[in-house]
């Protein structure tokens, strides 16, 4: 095999490996809006906590990597319901706008919640997975890079198979479809909003420790919350297949932007900017996204 | 004489705390009859059924006055959901299918009324006993379904919730004649065979003093008259304005000039 096509290869695989862990954030995004249809501005700082959650589980308490997993889950679950309980509850029915300020606010006040208790440094988790690369054919996938994306297309199916198939699955759709005539077939529309907040939470969590793996925790880890959004509104705000398929598109294209452009642009990147050109492209093309709902509101 | 299932007493709406749209109505659905509910655009029939079912706050719209009783209970305030739990549903206009759930989960999601813990397969065949086309389509996503499916599915949600009261709001809205005696045929079957008390609110009628025990009518948020569903039939201004016909054959064009008089009963 040439080398330019080994090059191409490995710029793809890496930028599918990207779009998975871009997938399961964006599902954060899709589940809330889902249910409640509002943009959770605080996704990346929800993983940010669930990171540091279950960080802390593995060094203070040393706990094993799956424990740790699941205690992180377990904490972000009754965080994601307490915001929906204290915060976003009370803001029912008032304007769209005001409540994804509040969002907004959120992350800052999360951030700097996390500055005070874990401090601002770089922290990285204990070896966790087998060092040794794996190959794939000529490929080689750094292993810190393998085992998250498992994980994460693990969470991506999970929750895509128990909204599909589960009987409370249904009910959420069932919500997200038409609240008013969910709450009158005896479905209690409160307790799916909190659900919602909840599984956003964990799912935000598992991409928090995802995405600690590859690349350190510290308060900023929430900033690829941010990078994420172009990918929810390629896929569509309330489409769990739009996040899957987005967030790969956004990840090949980064990849290839930043294997094939960037080292001809002196030190600055196109990779950086890619995902926001699609951005913008989408929303002047199809501005409820690939597979959103028509009526989805302009942002 | 054992109280009636429903009682609605000196009800009064308000919406954005601004429009009174309710003005002091009552009525009452004994147990196992069928009531009509008639009345033309805006005299406030939908907004009494969201009253009763507690969706009215859901759209700003608030009881300021008077009560709802369900089974001697008042279940004014009370949330939508606890109020389907307790045996009371309600199809509502234009039938709000979930669109983007199959026929089978737009009737899965209706078992979320029940609380016998009964099996939900028991209720499908129930459903598809009564409505054979929706079997052929239970795989189909709801939003795909002619507007006649779509009445059927909200009736069949209505069977697998199995309420002991159903309000039906406008279940012909849209249906072609035939259709239309299709459903009323089968809303009669529901009230005789799954023994289900009925409210229903209707434009057409003439169908609903067909098939109903009492009615009342409706206008500008009160009751102004009401009586057993046989004799409304035989009233001469119901005939005029709500049946559309005149006793002595069709009206001479002059008559058209008098349309607008005053109702008998506003006077």
């Amino acid at each position: 095999m040439s080398e330019g096509l080994v090059h191409l290869l490995q710029l793809l695989v890496s930028g599918v490996v990207t779009g998975g862990i871009y997938a399961l954030v964006a599902m954060g995004f899709v589940v809330v809006y889902k249910a409640t249809h509002v943009i959770n501005f605080a996704t990346g700082e929800f993983m940010m906590l669930g990171a540091f959650f279950a960080w802390t589980a593995m060094s203070a308490l040393s706990a094993p990597f799956a424990v740790a997993l699941v205690a992180a889950l377990l904490a972000s679950a009754l965080l994601g319901m307490a915001t929906e309980r204290l915060v976003l509850r009370p803001l029912l029915g008032q304007r769209t706008i005001s409540v994804i300020m509040v969002t907004i606010g959120l992350a800052a006040i999360f951030k700097g919640l996390a500055q005070i208790v874990w401090s601002g440094d770089y922290r990285s988790y204990p070896a966790i997975f087998p060092r040794a690369p794996i190959a794939l054919g000529p490929l080689l996938l750094p292993s810190r890079q393998f085992y998250p994306f498992l994980i994460a297309l693990a969470a991506i199916a999970l929750v895509g198979l128990g909204f599909r198939f589960t009987r409370t699955g249904t009910a959420m759709r069932a919500t997200a479809d038409d609240q008013m005539a969910a709450f009158g077939m005896g479905i209690d529309i409160r307790r799916v909003f909190s659900l919602s907040w909840s599984l956003a939470a964990m799912t935000a969590a598992v991409a928090g420790v995802v995405v600690g793996i590859i690349g350190g925790i510290s308060p900023q880890l929430g900033a690829i919350g941010l990078r994420t959004f172009p990918v929810v509104i390629l896929g569509g705000l309330d489409s769990i297949g739009g996040a899957l398929l987005g967030g790969v598109v956004i990840g090949v294209l980064e990849n290839l932007a930043g294997g094939y452009v960037d080292p001809l642009l002196d030190g600055a990147s196109l990779k950086e900017v890619v995902p926001f050109v699609v951005l913008v492209l989408t929303l002047m093309v199809r501005p409820y996204g690939l597979f959103g709902t028509r009526e989805v509101e302009r942002l | 004489m054992s109280p009636p299932l429903l009682r609605v007493n000196n009800l009064e709406v308000v919406y954005h705390h601004t429009v009174q749209v309710l003005k002091g109505l009552s009525l009452s659905v004994p147990e196992g009859a069928i009531v009509a509910l008639l009345g033309s655009n805006g005299a406030g029939k939908t907004t009494t059924l969201k009253a009763i079912s507690g969706l009215l706050p859901l759209e700003d719209g608030e009881i300021v006055d008077g009560d709802v009783e369900f089974r001697g209970a008042s279940i004014a305030g009370k949330l939508p959901h606890r109020i389907a739990r307790d045996g009371l549903f309600q199809v509502m206009e234009g039938r709000r299918i979930f669109e983007h759930l199959t026929v089978e989960e737009n009737l899965e999601v209706a078992s979320y009324a029940r609380t016998d813990g009964s099996d939900l397969g028991d209720s499908l065949r129930k459903v598809f006993h009564y409505f054979p086309r929706l079997r052929e389509r239970r795989r189909q996503l709801g939003g795909y379904l002619s507007g006649g499916e779509q009445q059927m599915l909200a009736i069949g949600r209505a069977l697998v919730a199995g309420p002991s009261l159903l309000l039906l709001d406008e279940p012909s809205l849209g249906l072609s004649p035939l259709l239309c005696q299709e459903i009323f045929r089968i809303i009669e079957a529901i009230n005789k065979d799954e023994k289900v008390s009925i409210l229903l609110v209707e434009q057409n009628a003439r169908m609903a003093l067909a098939i109903s025990r009492h009615a009342y009518i409706l206008e500008n948020g009160k009751v102004v008259l009401d009586g057993p569903s046989e004799r409304l039939r035989e009233d001469r201004d119901v005939q005029e304005f709500y049946l559309g016909s005149r006793a002595g054959g069709r009206g001479s064009y002059r008559d058209v000039k008098h349309y607008k008089r005053r109702k008998r009963w506003l006077s």
